[in-house]
């Protein structure tokens, strides 16, 4: 039966056209109900596993999915704010460990995250080049803010302006990288971390300016009188953290109140866990503890029965698709029943007739399976994380 | 006895209102070319289908090459036609997807025991040089003339060195100058492979060359 495989071989050959459109619209309807299982279950993973590793977050009572999409992918432009204090009274209680999170600003696109040390550790993120940030005004980088804009230790770079128009509004700062972190495959990659105080420094609630108590700073007074000195327009303002001016940073009011996005709550156990949310499970607290993992799991709910629907689509679309691909070849045995006739008249039997028919069918099947296997494997090892990327999560 | 013997043939079609055919005697002797002329729908391509092993009489017998056709299974039958028989038709049904020289190997392909031979390419050549068309065993069938797919046709019908040469009106698609072409190649195909020639036409120009020529209506009995 190999002549029939041959002739099955070069008939599909000499019709190419013909048949890579029918290779292509098997494979796509085996490939699409796969890619959109594999699309949502990698994408799922992808999202659950950052969620599952964060035991708690605790935010402004609000938007449940905001606080935690923010907290974990940095997503939001103006995040919903807590006080410091919330970290204190955290940490306070004995029960956990808290981690500050300050998402507002940006630089060149990448989120700045204003946090603390045992960020890393959390995370466990490790260095890849130079030192964690020490001082006011260091930054850390991820691996693809420091492949794609091409900076490491020594380098500096500059929050982004919040408007170029408001006067009054966050103006930038020029901030020096200490250290590259090593690729995680996690949001951390596109990240700047520094300090939260230096977040805050950013926002302009604390800043640098010459020291006016110093002679040479008369012309920008506007009086001294009884301790206490006005400058003028004149002053000086820092747009800089240097080893010289650090000195003169410094913030005005009670820092307990100064803003963050978030707070990451590390409890030691399940039962510290529980009573800290049931702390803040009232209202009058204004604020929400969160179980990350729990409300992804609501969201992913929503995806699978969006999912579901899909695949129920695309099962119709299939059936219609079998069902044009059956009427093509129908058609086709028709047309070539001279061919088949001369065949038999020839010699050969109704066996090797149909063999001829089904290898054609079989190798656009096998050539459909394989292409369904390369396009599945190419949307497994790229398609999740470029869609990851289009809602930048 | 290797030539054909044909006795007490009747034949029907199932399906064709009323259709049969009785051919009381034919004899044709090994290596003799016929011609067999006769108005159209009379039976003569069916003749040649009975004689072929593709169709089955209703009674009668059929010798062809020393074989007992109307004793044989399908089977056998179908292994006659691959071994024993070369067609060529008014159609050429040369396989568009198929090269020049593959076209010429299809009794092979066909064959289930039909098995790889070095001699196979050899006998292609050899074949394709015999009616001047060596250089076109890579075409394909769509790149011919129609006179040099006719005689790819008559390549493949001798492919297997057949005991009968059958030719169902091989020239009624061609212009004068090739249909006395054809005609001149299956004699000397057949004379040079020592095969019976059977050939339908309704060309009577075309008929000095043949030994015998068989009125078709004279053959039957329309009784």
């Amino acid at each position: 039966m190999t002549g029939a495989f041959f002739l099955g071989w070069r008939y599909l050959r000499y019709h190419r056209l013909k048949s890579l459109v029918l290779l292509a619209s098997v494979s796509l309807m085996m490939f699409l109900p796969t890619a959109t299982r594999l699309l949502v279950a990698d994408s799922a993973t992808a999202l659950t596993a950052r969620a599952q590793a964060t035991p708690l977050l605790l935010g402004e009572r609000g938007g449940e999915l905001e606080l935690v999409l923010n907290s974990l992918y940095f997503h939001a432009e103006q995040p919903p704010q807590l006080p410091y204090s919330a970290l204190d009274d955290v940490e306070d209680s004995g029960l956990a460990d808290g981690i500050p999170l300050y998402t507002r600003f940006r630089s060149r696109g990448a989120p700045i995250v204003g946090t603390s040390l045992d960020y890393f550790e959390f995370r466990n993120l490790q260095l890849a080049d130079g030192r964690m940030m020490g001082l006011l005004g260091e930054a850390v980088v991820g691996a693809n803010v420091a492949s794609e804009q091409g900076i490491g230790p020594g380098n500096n770079l500059v929050s982004s302006p919040e408007t170029v128009f408001d006067l009054a509004g966050v103006y930038p700062l020029k901030m020096r990288v200490v250290g590259v972190l090593a690729r995680s495959g996690s949001p951390d990659d596109d990240a700047v971390f520094v300090d939260v105080r230096t977040a805050w420094v950013i926002q302009g609630l604390g800043h640098g300016h010459e020291d006016l108590a110093q002679g040479k700073s008369s012309g920008s007074v506007l009086s001294r009188a009884q301790g206490t000195i006005t400058a003028n327009a004149a002053l000086k303002q820092f747009n800089e953290i240097t080893a010289e001016n650090i000195r003169d940073f410094h913030f005005h009011g009670d820092t307990s109140g100064f803003p963050l996005s978030a707070v990451i709550i590390v409890p030691p156990d399940d039962k510290s866990a529980t009573l800290l949310r049931g702390r803040y499970q009232n209202h009058e607290s204004g604020y929400q503890v969160l179980v990350p993992g729990e409300v992804l799991d609501g969201l992913l709910e929503t995806v699978f029965t969006i999912q579901n629907y899909i695949i129920l689509g695309l099962m119709m679309l299939s059936l219609a698709t079998i069902a044009v691909v059956t009427l093509v070849f129908l058609l086709s045995q028709q047309l070539r029943r001279g061919e088949f006739m001369t065949l038999k008249r020839m010699g050969a039997s109704r066996g090797f007739v149909a063999t001829l028919i089904a290898s054609e069918i079989g190798f656009v099947l096998l050539g459909s399976l394989v292409m369904t296997a390369i396009l599945s494997w190419v949307t497994r090892h790229y398609a999740t994380e470029f869609l990851l990327s289009l809602v930048a999560l | 006895m290797s030539g054909i013997q044909i006795s007490n043939l009747k034949f029907s079609y199932a399906s064709a209102g009323g259709f049969h055919m009785h051919i009381p005697r034919l004899d044709i002797a090994a290596g003799e070319c016929v011609a067999i002329v006769g108005p159209s729908g009379s039976g003569k391509t069916t003749l040649l289908n009975l004689v072929a092993g593709t169709f089955v009489a209703r009674s009668g017998e059929i010798d062809v090459a020393g074989q007992r056709l109307h004793n044989m299974t399908e089977g056998a039958r179908r292994r006659f036609r691959i071994d024993q028989v070369g067609q060529v038709f008014q159609a050429f049904e040369l396989l568009e997807y198929l090269s020049v020289a593959e076209n010429i190997l299809l009794p092979r392909l066909i064959d289930p025991d039909g098995r790889k031979s070095s001699d196979a390419q050899q006998r292609i050549q050899s074949l394709l040089a015999s009616v001047g068309l060596q250089d076109k065993a890579d075409k394909m069938p769509g790149e011919l003339s129609h006179g040099e797919r006719q005689r790819v046709a008559v390549c493949r019908a001798m492919f297997n060195r057949p005991a009968l040469l059958l030719a169902d009106e091989p020239t009624g698609n061609l212009d004068q100058d090739n249909k006395q072409k054809v005609v001149e190649l299956l004699i000397s195909q057949a004379r040079q492979h020592d095969s019976m020639l059977m050939m339908v036409t309704h060309d009577h120009s075309m008929l000095d060359a043949f030994e015998r020529v068989i009125d078709f209506a004279e053959l039957v009995d329309s009784k």
